[in-house]
């Protein structure tokens, strides 16, 4: 109890406060801005959350990705532009209503369903987060590879698209961990003399060069097309929304445990939840043959997955250390900045920090719904704020943030390198989420993988003693050879035909 | 630039061939069997397995070994492109003797200026921020930003 008292003073204080209100209004503004996403704004944040104390620097990156998530909403719904990739699922559907003359019930139930699809996700978070981190005080290495070798592998297979390529991400952003002196031997690999790379590459750098140089570089190519808004004038979003709650309720909810779910799995965030949610709901529907032409019960499923999915990322990110999203994985990089390694032991030595977060998890969904209200209203401005200056002035931003981190112009050329790189995979549909696990995870899974073969001597049987060890990885091979299992049944099947 | 399986699985297997012989010149933790080879070797094997299913796969689809972007043949666009990377290379090598504020503000300037933002709004908004972020983090949050020419305002 004495932990939860800290935590309330913690969060409710002024200085604390304030970066929460301020992050919100800039959580809002960068989700309403199409091209700049969720992630992208997690990314900017960094080097200025890098001079916070931790409680006020995880509060900045909530409150931003909640809102923003949410805000990518307003641009779908006025402009047919999807704000941020999460809320590309709905965009058309969102639009079609806002056509047909219902924009203030789109807007609001994008916004009360955020709402409710935020708070589930920190309802589960808070109950399931401190019950998992007991298990996991039990894990030892064995555990611990395979939970990190888990997650890699379900990043993989949740990629949309081609799960070769999916590894390919994986295993590069694997060998970028691998550079540096930070491995079991202490051995300086892969630094070919360079002094800057014994101590890897800086991660913030790297982040800030493929969530926000990439978008950049994306910008500067597509031919600049004037901003049209569907509607000027924006009424009363509140109107109607009970009748929405009381006829969607199952939807909301299943959106939301969905959403959750989807969060709490490594590589897949917001963005594949609003897809998954939104097919769903189409699916189970009484009425499909009314998606597509301006309904709101897909919105409905969809909005609530998207903003769940936030706060279940962060449920393995704080239990393991293994992130649920990019955002996470920003995160985590902030955690460990800020001493507070994630893991099973923060929630015994620091419970305050864990409940504090929680508590900003609550506020930050709550104060959506008067943040977003003034965004819905404030939309026709934000949605005039000329890109062709905003842009520069987030380049220049991401500048002096990597150079802020360790004050070296390497930093820059890191964020230089990786924007080419992270635009280059796109473009080639290799997906970035795996690239990104692998970097974070890298050293994790090779200090256990090696401990354990130590340990063990050798034998790779050890690897599945253990009872969880055995059943984490017997999972772990089944999602490596579920593809060809599968594809040789339909072989057979086919043969037999 | 869209590369095919086929030029993608043939880089992966050089990669995966230069990380192999690069680890195993790596010394061994004496009295154990497992050093820092062992970790970037697996990932090499895997990477030769990515780049062979790559290659099999590109050969058998015949794809044409390189496309281009419809922005690469628009000049405008393919400039666009050239200068955000240009503006983050003429920091990277700028900074330092100009300081951060005329860098910034430069590199600001030539990208508005590409980007059809009207010269004198764009001169004043360059300067501005660059000023802007200048006082953020240098006064706010002490990250010493180098002055460059501007030194002489640094006792200001």
């Amino acid at each position: 109890m004495a932990d939860i008292a800290t935590a309330f003073g913690m969060v409710f204080q002024p200085y604390t406060l304030s970066v929460i209100l301020l992050s919100a209004a800039f959580g809002l503004l960068v989700g309403a801005i199409p091209g700049l996403t969720a992630t992208m704004a997690t990314a900017l944040l960094v080097p200025v959350t890098f001079f916070m104390p931790p409680v006020p620097a995880i509060a900045a990156i909530v409150t931003a990705t909640a809102m923003a998530i949410f805000s990518g909403d307003i641009p779908g719904a006025l402009m047919r532009i999807p704000g941020t990739p999460a809320s590309a699922a709905y965009t058309d559907e969102s639009y079609a209503m806002t056509r047909k003359g219902q924009a203030e019930t789109v807007l609001g139930a994008d916004l009360a369903f955020s709402v409710i699809g935020g708070l589930f996700g920190t309802v589960v978070l808070v109950l399931s987060a401190p019950q998992l981190a007991e298990i996991a005080l039990k894990f030892s290495s064995f555990e611990y590879f395979w939970l990190v070798l888990l997650g890699l592998s379900s990043a993989v297979m949740i990629t949309v698209g081609d799960p070769l390529k999916g590894v390919v991400s994986l295993l590069l952003g694997l060998l970028i961990s691998a550079i540096g002196l930070d491995n079991p031997a202490a051995y300086p690999r892969f630094t070919f003399g360079s002094i800057e790379l014994l101590g890897s590459v800086g991660l913030i750098p790297m982040m800030i060069g493929m969530f926000a140089i990439s978008e950049i570089l994306r910008f500067a190519v597509e031919p600049q097309a004037k901003a049209q808004i569907f509607k000027k004038q924006i009424g009363n979003v509140f109107r109607g929304l009970w009748g929405l709650f009381r006829r969607y309720r199952l939807q909301a909810l299943r959106g939301s445990v969905l959403g959750t779910v989807v969060g709490a799995l490594p590589g897949a965030g917001a963005d594949i939840a609003a897809w998954m949610a939104y097919a769903v709901s189409k699916k189970l529907s009484r009425e499909p043959e009314k998606f597509g032409t301006g309904h709101v019960e897909g919105i409905v499923e969809a909005g609530a997955a998207n903003n769940s999915a936030l706060a279940g990322a962060w449920i393995p990110a704080l239990v393991f250390g293994i992130p649920g999203d990019s955002i996470t994985a920003i995160v985590i990089g902030v955690l460990y900045i800020k001493g507070m390694n994630p893991g099973p032991m923060i929630f015994i030595n620091h419970p305050e920090n864990i409940y504090a977060v929680f508590i900003v998890f609550f506020l930050a969904n709550l104060l959506m719904i008067p943040f977003g209200w003034v965004a819905i209203k404030a939309a026709k401005r934000i949605l005039h704020i000329p890109r062709n200056i905003l842009m520069p002035i987030i380049l220049l931003f991401c500048v002096v943030g990597s150079f802020a981190i360790n004050n070296t112009v390497f930093a820059v050329s890191v964020i230089l390198v990786f924007g080419l790189a992270g635009y280059f995979m796109e473009e080639n549909g290799y997906p970035v989420a795996p690239a990104i696990l692998g970097v974070i995870l890298g050293s994790m899974l090779e200090e256990n993988f090696i401990s354990s073969m130590i340990k063990s001597d050798g034998r790779l049987l050890a690897f599945f003693e253990r009872p969880i060890a055995a059943g984490l990885g017997i999972l772990t091979l089944l999602i490596w050879f579920w593809p060809l299992a599968s594809r040789g049944l339909r072989t057979v099947s086919r043969t037999r035909t | 630039m869209k590369l095919s399986d086929t030029v993608m699985g043939g880089l992966l297997l050089v990669l995966a061939a230069a990380i192999g012989i690069y680890v195993s010149g790596f010394p061994r933790m004496p009295g154990q069997n497992y050093g820092a080879a062992l970790f970037p070797g697996l990932i090499a094997a895997g990477l030769a397995a990515c780049g062979a299913l790559l290659l099999a796969r590109g050969l058998r689809a015949k794809a044409p070994a390189f496309e281009f972007a419809p922005w690469t043949r628009a000049a405008p666009l393919a400039a666009n492109f050239a200068l955000v990377c240009g503006a983050l290379l003429f920091y990277i090598f700028a900074a330092e003797t100009l300081g951060f504020m005329a860098t910034g503000s430069l590199l600001l300037l030539a990208l508005f200026l590409k980007l059809g933002v009207r010269p004198l709004s764009a001169t004043v908004v360059a300067v501005v921020a660059a000023l802007v972020f200048h006082l953020l983090f240098y006064k706010l949050l002490r990250v010493p930003l180098p002055w460059g020419i501007l030194q002489f305002m640094a006792g200001w």
